[in-house]
This record gives C-alpha cells, sequence and structure tokens, in this order.
C-alpha cells in the first residue's frame, strides 16, 4: 500500500499512468469487500426496524379484528353484573367507570406534586437536595408497576387492616408511577422557558413566586399540558398494580373510597383468565369464545383510549404552545 | 426578627438585619410560602421513595421472622422444607434469565433500528419512523400479553421446535419444546417488543450526539457508510448503548402481565427455555398468588417483591450514574 500511494518523486507520464491504474484496481478490489460489508449492515439495519413494526402491525391487527366485533354502543353500556357462562351479554361500563376515576384520582395526586417539584428543580434548587430529587426521579421511573401497587396496599394496609380493597388505593400506586413522568417532561418545559422572560419580570418589580405562576407557567402550559396527558395515557394501561390494590368486581360501583371496582386493563386479564366457556350442545345462546371475545374489545376500546390521549397531547402541543418570534 | 433577639441588636444596631434582608428582597409572605411548598413537594419525593422501601420491609417482615414449616403450613403454595431465600431464589433466577434473554434480543435490533433512524433512513422520514418505535411504547402490557398468549404463542411454535431440534444440545434449547409454547422464551420475545422502545430511545438520542466533525473526518478519509458507523459514531456511543441496555433490563425485570398471561409457571433452577414449567418470575408470581393469598401469604409475596425492588433499583441507579458520567464528559451540548 504505502509503495502504491506514497508519490513518487519523477517518474515518468506513463508509468504514473500505470501507478494510477494499480492503484484504482487495488482499490476496487480491496472495495469489493468493504462494499459488500457496507451493503450487508445497511440490510441489516433496514432489516432490524422492519422486524421492529411486525409486532407493531399484528397487534395493532389482531386486536381490531378480533375486537370490532362485540365493540358496540351495547357493549359499552351494559356492566358484568347477572352475566355467566357463554351468555351472549356483558360488557366494560364498570371498568371504564372504574378506569376514568381511578385514573383521574391519580392525576390529581400526581400533577400537583409533579409540577411542584419541576418548579423546585428548575426555579429554587441548588446543591445537594436538588441533585438527589433529580437522581431520584430518575430512578423512581424504574420502579416495577407491581412494587407500586404493593406500596399502595402496605401503606392502606396499615390503616384499615389487611384485605383493604378500594379505588383510591390504586390511585395512589399508580400516582408512585405517574409523578416522575409529570416532573420529567414539566422540568424539561421549564427549562425552555427563556430566562430573559424572568428577567423582564423581575425588573418591574413582580415577586419571584408571581413570575413563575403568569409568566414562566404560562409560557410552557402548552408542553406541561402535553406531558401530563402522555402520563395519564402511560398509567391508564397499568394492570399489575391495580390487580393487586382494587380488586375485581362484576358490577358498577361509583365510589373511589369504599368497595372493589373494575378496570378495563384488569377486565381484559379477568376475561382472558376465564378461558373458554362451558357450552352444552343443545344450547342456542351459547359462545365458547365469548371471554376471548370481550377481552379482544375491551383491549380495542383500551388501545383507542390510549392513542386518543397520544393524539390530543400532540395536537396540544402543536396548536397551543407559545410562537417565539 | 432583631427585636426578638436584643443584644445582638444591641450590640450591631443596624447592618446584621440589614444584610440579611438584603440577600433575599422580598422572601416573606406569598414568596415564602410558595418557595417552601415547591421545596415540599419535592422533599416529598424522596420521602415517598424511602416510604415504599419502609413499607414493603415492615409488610414483608411476618414472613421473614416466621419459622419455615409455620410458613409452609400457613401457605398452601409455600414448599415444604425450603426457607424464604430458598424459596425466592428460583424466582430470582427465572425473572433474571427471562430479562437477559429479552436484553439479548432486543439490544442488537434497538441498535439497528437506532442506526435506521439517526443515520440510515431519509431526513424526512426519520422522525415519523422515530414515532412509530415510539407506538409499540404506548400499548397497554396487558394488551402485549393477550396477543402473547393468543397470537404469537401459535405463530413461534414451529421455530421452537426446529430450535430444539437443530440447537437441542446447548443446554437453553434443550428439546423437547412444549406444545402451546407457553415457554420462557416467549415470554421474553413480548418483553423484547416491549422494552424496545426505551433501549431504541437511548441509542437514537445519543447517535445525534456524535460530533459531526468525527463523522465527516471519517468519510473524508474514504470509509463507507457502515465504516464511519463502526469507526466515529459506535464507540462514541458505547457508554450510550449499555445505559440503555440497563433501562431497558430494569423494565423487563418489573413486567408482570405479559409473563403471566404467557408463561406456565414452574419453580426450578432450569435454563430450559423451551421447556413449560420450569421458571417463573417474581412479579408475575405475586400476581398469579396474590388475589387468593392468605395474610402470611400476602406477607411472602411481599417479601418476594421487596427483592424486586432491590434488583430494579440497583440497576436503574448503576443505569443512571452511567448516564450522568456520560453527560460530564461529552462533548455535545
Amino acid at each position: 500500500m504505502t509503495t502504491l500511494t506514497s508519490p513518487s518523486p519523477a517518474g515518468a507520464p506513463g508509468s504514473s499512468d500505470e501507478r494510477t491504474l494499480a492503484v484504482a484496481a487495488s482499490l476496487r478490489q480491496v472495495d469489493a469487500r468493504r462494499f459488500r460489508t457496507d451493503r450487508i449492515m445497511q440490510v441489516l439495519v433496514y432489516l432490524a426496524f422492519a422486524l421492529a413494526m411486525v409486532p407493531l402491525v399484528s397487534v395493532a391487527w389482531t386486536v381490531v379484528d378480533k375486537g370490532i366485533d362485540r365493540f358496540s354502543p351495547y357493549f359499552l353500556q351494559h356492566s358484568m353484573r347477572g352475566v355467566f357462562g357463554g351468555m351472549d351479554a356483558g360488557g366494560i361500563y364498570h371498568a371504564i367507570v372504574g378506569t376514568l376515576e381511578i385514573t383521574a384520582g391519580a392525576a390529581v395526586i400526581s400533577v400537583p406534586i409533579g409540577i411542584l417539584t419541576a418548579i423546585y428543580l428548575v426555579e429554587y434548587g441548588t446543591g445537594h437536595v436538588a441533585r438527589a430529587v433529580t437522581f431520584f426521579v430518575d430512578v423512581m421511573t424504574g420502579i416495577p408497576s407491581i412494587v407500586a401497587g404493593l406500596f399502595a396496599y402496605a401503606l392502606f394496609a396499615l390503616f384499615f387492616g389487611a384485605g383493604a380493597r378500594f379505588g383510591l388505593m390504586g390511585s395512589v400506586a399508580l400516582s408512585v408511577l405517574m409523578i416522575p413522568v409529570v416532573v420529567r417532561s414539566t422540568e424539561e418545559m421549564l427549562k425552555l422557558v427563556p430566562n430573559e422572560l424572568r428577567e423582564a419580570s423581575y425588573a418591574l418589580g413582580v415577586p419571584k413566586w408571581l413570575t413563575i405562576v403568569k409568566v414562566v407557567l404560562r409560557t410552557a402550559v402548552a408542553g406541561i399540558v402535553t406531558g401530563v396527558m402522555l402520563a395519564v395515557a402511560r398509567v391508564v394501561g397499568e394492570t399489575a398494580p391495580l390487580l393487586v390494590t382494587v380488586g375485581v368486581i362484576d358490577s358498577i360501583n361509583y365510589n373511589l373510597f369504599a368497595g372493589r371496582m373494575m378496570t378495563l386493563p384488569v377486565y381484559v386479564y379477568d376475561q382472558y383468565s376465564k378461558g373458554l366457556a362451558p357450552c352444552s350442545s343443545s344450547a342456542t345462546d351459547c359462545i365458547t369464545t365469548i371471554n376471548y371475545d370481550r377481552a379482544w374489545a375491551a383491549a380495542l376500546t383500551l388501545i383507542l383510549i390510549v392513542m386518543l390521549l397520544n393524539l390530543l397531547a400532540r395536537l396540544v402541543s402543536r396548536y397551543f404552545s407559545p410562537r417565539m418570534r | 426578627m432583631s427585636a426578638t433577639s436584643p443584644p445582638t441588636a444591641a450590640d450591631r444596631p443596624q447592618p446584621a438585619p440589614r444584610r440579611g434582608a438584603r440577600r433575599t428582597p422580598r422572601d416573606h409572605g406569598a414568596n415564602r410560602a410558595f418557595r417552601l411548598v415547591s421545596t415540599g413537594s419535592g422533599v416529598l419525593i424522596l420521602v415517598v421513595l424511602a416510604a415504599v422501601a419502609v413499607f414493603l420491609v415492615v409488610q414483608a417482615w411476618p414472613a421473614i421472622s416466621t419459622p419455615s414449616d409455620e410458613l409452609a403450613d400457613a401457605v398452601s403454595w409455600f414448599p415444604q422444607d425450603t426457607s424464604l431465600l430458598e424459596f425466592i431464589g428460583p424466582l430470582v433466577f427465572g425473572t433474571l434469565l427471562a430479562s437477559a434473554l429479552a436484553l439479548v434480543i432486543a439490544v442488537p435490533l434497538a441498535i439497528g433500528i437506532a442506526l435506521f433512524i439517526s443515520h440510515y433512513a431519509p431526513r424526512r422520514l426519520a422522525q415519523a419512523l422515530g414515532y412509530a418505535v415510539d407506538l409499540l411504547a404506548a400499548i397497554p402490557s396487558v394488551v402485549y400479553g393477550l396477543w402473547g398468549a393468543i397470537v404469537l404463542v401459535g405463530f413461534v411454535h414451529p421455530i421452537w421446535v426446529w430450535l430444539a431440534d437443530v440447537l437441542g444440545w446447548f443446554p437453553l434449547f434443550a428439546g423437547p419444546a412444549s406444545d402451546p409454547s407457553r415457554v420462557l422464551l416467549t415470554a421474553s420475545v413480548v418483553l423484547a417488543v416491549m422494552i424496545l422502545p426505551i433501549v431504541t430511545a437511548v441509542c437514537r438520542e445519543v447517535f445525534l450526539q456524535t460530533p459531526k466533525l468525527h463523522e465527516e473526518a471519517a468519510l473524508a478519509l474514504g470509509a463507507t457508510r457502515w465504516e464511519m458507523v463502526r469507526t466515529a459514531v459506535l464507540p462514541f456511543a458505547l457508554s450510550g448503548i449499555v445505559s440503555g441496555a440497563m433501562l431497558g433490563l430494569g423494565r423487563a425485570l418489573g413486567e408482570t402481565m405479559a409473563v403471566l398471561m404467557i408463561l406456565s409457571p414452574g419453580f426450578v433452577y432450569s435454563f430450559a427455555v423451551l421447556q413449560a414449567g420450569k421458571q417463573q418470575t417474581i412479579a408475575a408470581n405475586i400476581a398469579a398468588q396474590y388475589p387468593e393469598a392468605p395474610p402470611l401469604g400476602v406477607n411472602t409475596l411481599i417479601a418476594t417483591g421487596l427483592a424486586l425492588f432491590v434488583i430494579t433499583m440497583v440497576v436503574n441507579m448503576a443505569a443512571r450514574a452511567i448516564v450522568a458520567r456520560r453527560k460530564d464528559f461529552s462533548g455535545a451540548n
């Protein structure tokens, strides 16, 4: 290689041409292998992406395909009270009520704490405490959801005795999972607010707390709302903590503070675990796969809710974020 | 303030209070309240995290302090003649095995996808394609479980049979492959799909931070695109890839529903991931036994939950520490 590439001091034109050709030939030879590796890696990278799309498409298609039959106004407006065996009846109204109330409860707990913590980190926090909070918020995002459920159970078992199960326990469990997400996204948004705005406000004699409320939060509100909605979308599909804290029930319970509640993800799991329904051969109003059908339809509802929240979050951030010049 | 402490006020009449007042000009009333409330909620997060650990220990204590033969009498599924540690052991093993397999499947794929989005895909498409990968994270875990248990189990069965035939000499793939494929490998595949988005997101982030000059220098030296990636992008991103993988590991360790709905459980130390009824994970075991557990059984399950909490904490803290150290040294930003 060195002899080929080193510039020849005073070679005749003919030999220089030969050398160029030789260099080109050798390069082509070497390049063939490098070129092939490059192509192979490119194909592999494209394949990796295609492979990742397979489960996404498969899940989406299966859920729609299997869930659409049972997905009807009747299904959305009825509970499972008095439904048994292979009866062609029953719906998810009680599960929707439970999911909405418990998730709303979780949001009510975690949004103020999350936003205030983010304000502390961005506007006030310095030194050891702030660094510890930042680190442990990150660590908190990694708490397994079932451990959050066990924590809520352990907390309430202290006051209400073992075996306590009601909606608020689920809200507490979900808020343990939700708080770090809200803190993280709000923190990002507050950091984006230009310092000039704060300084301008101070220069006008506005106290710091009013500056934060009226200037900083107002500038970042679209981003914060987006973050909160994405956090809600994340916890709305959580199953394990609700299985542990809220339990399973067939009828409608509007009370967040007493009695078990059904939620959509737990409903999906519950129907799945019931398996095939036993049907006698003479029965006409009996569907063997009814439990699976209900599970798929409930899964479809759940995915629709999550996607709707995601979509709304994107729209809010697109249309309501402030125009910076 | 100075009025309440007359001696110091008498010694030095003016300067001390004025200096204090000047440092925080309007730190009283609403201002002070707001600062305290927001600081308080920051501290509350630390308290909550500590409370999680404390309450788990308190609730796990009855199971830890009870002799194991009494545990076996009180709890139907607790095996005879084993201590609590011997009960948790296979569960920890199953959890680690499932997560490790998921990681082995997910990390190479995630690196490929992240490279595709950061360096291979057409610029205009990249963002939309990245969003498609993020959608994988939006699907609830119970839906993955349902899909895995009803669709994937049937789909992978011929592949697992083939694996057991060809690679059966390797302990991991020891046959015969169970039918239906309610085995650990199927659960790991679903876990891999579930952790793919977070690993990809971290990798993509660090790939995009590669200094442009390094990339251009590699290309100027005649490197092909892959050589540029191998010599400039991957070495720069190595620690980011490691921390992304560990974050994914943290997720996989705690994932409940997919394993619960797919795996047919067992409680032995076995590497045979194609055979049903061998392994079980901590999280899935809690969810499976909890609804019908007697009080002491709940305590036992919480003790296993405590083990899971400690494992995930260690993994996550290590991952975050790597990310934090990286931030200090990287030339980006």
